[in-house]
């Protein structure tokens, strides 16, 4: 599905991607770690495209397709997908205007919406005035409306109360088509979570620890996330210095 | 509507229609038409008179001290002008607690090429009384240069309700000078909307609203200025009773054009509260945005704020809806769009849904 080569980006002249390798085959869920500012965001909006996110060397190949200097318009009608950690509000377009926009029938707008109880939301402004949880509820909506092959969710828990991450994770499992068995599920997933709650409620296949701009480790995401929550994102560095 | 009237506005139904001013009555609770100098008024509504204001000034009682009580006609050359001319125009009555459901309808029309059009214009709302009016400025399709001079002075009872909507369609090289005044007594409401998508050569205005105690003032502007257009377009509250509340928003896009954006709050009272915003979109680099908000508190106790934010769109939001899978011309069309929403205007449903289409229907050509 997501192949990830050498890949190096700069942010406005700063490089902060030191040569990333990732593979995501189809169906798969992995979950992506790491301390602030090491790149884990920085990752996603290279792998959408844009524009503020420049790649100086390596390949990004989606669903086995160049599409390293692909806008992100066209990296989302092949099947990309992602919900942001801290979105921008759009004044004057509306939540189910954008349900209206993918086509979507007034039917499964509604569905969705009471799903991620975002019915009473649907006439705002996209994200504007939104709390922390609604703003993530928001973001996880437009993701099933549009329903992407590959999907990128930046912690989707993190500012969310306890009664909405089993919301969120519900949907996400929906988006993940985590109640299929192993070998039909066609939909992947990139999840980048902080406090690993996310994870009690939805198996992941792979983990992977992202610092510095690298990827250090991969491996079993509740081991990783175990292993961090005892010793810390300094042990890792520490281990990953040892090597 | 009269056979002659049928007969004067012929082909030009779909511009009339884009000014809000149609030919379905059945839609409106009366309709005042003037074409160049032209007048033709219908009224169909109980309890409202609808005059010229010609014939208002022989058969309206006490008329004449009530025009030029809001607008001085010293204020400036326009209205020297105006004061001048031989009045035309409108003149609204609304009797004590009779609440209109249908908008009145009032069109000005410029018909021949070059022409002045000076108009006078009076609403007089009685107390518990409310009135709806769209009123629609437009060209003929074949005309392009001429000039408006419009003095409107407005009177809103105890407990009124008023709201004003205009929309403005002149030709490219058109001059418009409106001059409005509006006194709102104790607890009542004048709701303004100025909606403008085409190029206008020069159109300044500054309506000014005096309100009494727990009185409220809204005034509220979409304007498109395309290239080579020049809006001087602003308000001032003077809150002078007690409690009394004012909001000023104004959302602009210069397309090219240069527009200044104004507003004036003035709190002289105790517990007065008001609020203004201005948002610009600059799409040009030939366009100029010009936001002025000034906030005068001549009593410790009032509450009053602005902001403003002018700039081109954010990549940020372009790119925001280019994730979801649009083109950045789709996602520029509908922040733009979005921009210039009507729903910001609060208007009854059925002149909101019409207010839309009419933005829709300029907006297509405009964007």
């Amino acid at each position: 599905m997501l192949l990830i080569e050498n890949l190096r980006v700069e942010v406005e002249g700063k490089p902060v991607l030191k040569g990333v390798n990732l593979h995501v085959k189809a169906g798969e869920t992995h979950v992506l770690f790491g301390p602030n500012g090491a790149g884990k965001s920085t990752l996603f909006f290279a792998i959408m495209g844009f524009s503020k996110y420049k790649v100086t060397d390596g390949k990004i190949y989606f669903k086995e397709r160049d599409i390293t200097y692909l806008p992100p318009h066209e990296r989302a009608k092949l099947g990309l997908g992602i919900s942001f950690q801290r979105p921008p509000s759009i004044k004057g377009i509306k939540l189910n205007q954008i349900g209206k926009l993918l086509n979507r029938s007034e039917e499964e707008i509604l569905e969705k919406a009471e799903l991620l109880r975002l019915k009473e939301m649907l006439q705002r402004d996209i994200n504007l005035g939104f709390s922390g949880g609604e703003m993530k509820r928001s973001e996880v909506f437009q993701l099933l409306l549009q329903n992407p092959d590959l999907s990128l969710i930046d912690e989707p828990e993190s500012g969310v109360d306890i009664t909405n991450i089993d919301v969120i994770a519900k949907a996400l499992r929906i988006l993940l088509q985590k109640d299929r068995p192993i070998l039909e599920r066609k939909k992947s997933g990139i999840i980048i979570t902080h406090t690993g709650f996310i994870l009690e409620k939805l198996t992941a296949d792979k983990g992977h620890l992202l610092i510095d701009g690298k990827i250090t480790c991969s491996g079993n995401p509740m081991e990783m996330f175990n292993e961090i929550k005892l010793k810390g994102y300094t042990e890792c560095l520490k281990c990953w210095k040892r090597r | 509507m009269s056979k002659m009237l049928e007969k004067k506005i012929k082909g030009e139904e779909t511009t009339l229609e884009r000014v809000g001013f149609i030919l379905e009555e059945k839609e409106r609770s009366g309709s005042f038409l003037l074409i160049d100098d032209e007048e033709m008024v219908s009224n169909y509504t109980d309890g409202v008179t609808y005059y010229s204001t010609g014939k208002a000034i022989q058969k309206v009682k006490g008329l004449k001290e009530k025009m030029w009580s809001l607008v001085s006609p010293d204020k400036d050359e326009y209205t020297r002008k105006a004061f001048q001319a031989k009045p035309r125009g409108y003149f609204i009555h609304v009797e004590k607690d009779r609440k209109v459901e249908k908008p009145i309808q009032a069109c000005f029309f410029i018909a021949t090429a070059r022409l002045v059009q000076s108009v006078h214009n009076i609403i007089i709302l009685e107390d518990g009384a409310e009135l709806h009016i769209i009123n629609g400025c437009a060209t003929a399709s074949y005309v392009n240069t001429g000039m408006h001079i419009g003095i409107t002075e407005i009177f809103v009872g105890k407990g009124a309700y008023l709201s004003y909507t205009m929309i403005h369609d002149w030709a490219d090289q058109v001059e418009v000078r409106p001059r409005t005044a509006i006194y709102v007594q104790e607890g009542g409401k004048f709701v303004s909307n100025y909606i403008t998508i085409r190029k206008s050569k020069i159109t300044q205005t500054y309506p000014e609203a005096f309100l009494e105690k727990k009185a409220v003032a809204q005034f509220t502007s979409l304007i498109y200025a395309p290239d080579g257009s020049f809006y001087d377009v602003g308000a001032r509250i003077h809150l002078n009773g007690e409690e009394a509340s004012g909001e000023i928003i104004s959302r602009v896009i210069s397309g090219g054009g240069k527009v200044y954006s104004k507003g004036h709050l003035v709190g002289n009272s105790r517990g007065i509260k008001a609020h203004m915003s201005c948002d610009g979109l600059l799409l040009s680099s030939n366009g100029s945005i010009i936001a002025i908000p000034e906030l005068e508190a001549n009593h410790p106790e009032v509450n009053m704020s602005h902001e403003a934010a002018v700039g081109k769109i954010a990549e940020e939001e372009i790119e925001y809806l280019m994730a979801r899978g649009f083109s950045p011309e789709e996602a520029k069309s509908l922040i733009i769009k979005g921009f210039l929403d009507p729903k910001i205007l609060g208007l009854p449903p059925a002149l909101e849904k019409e207010v839309e289409r009419t933005i829709n229907m300029i907006g297509e050509g405009a964007l």
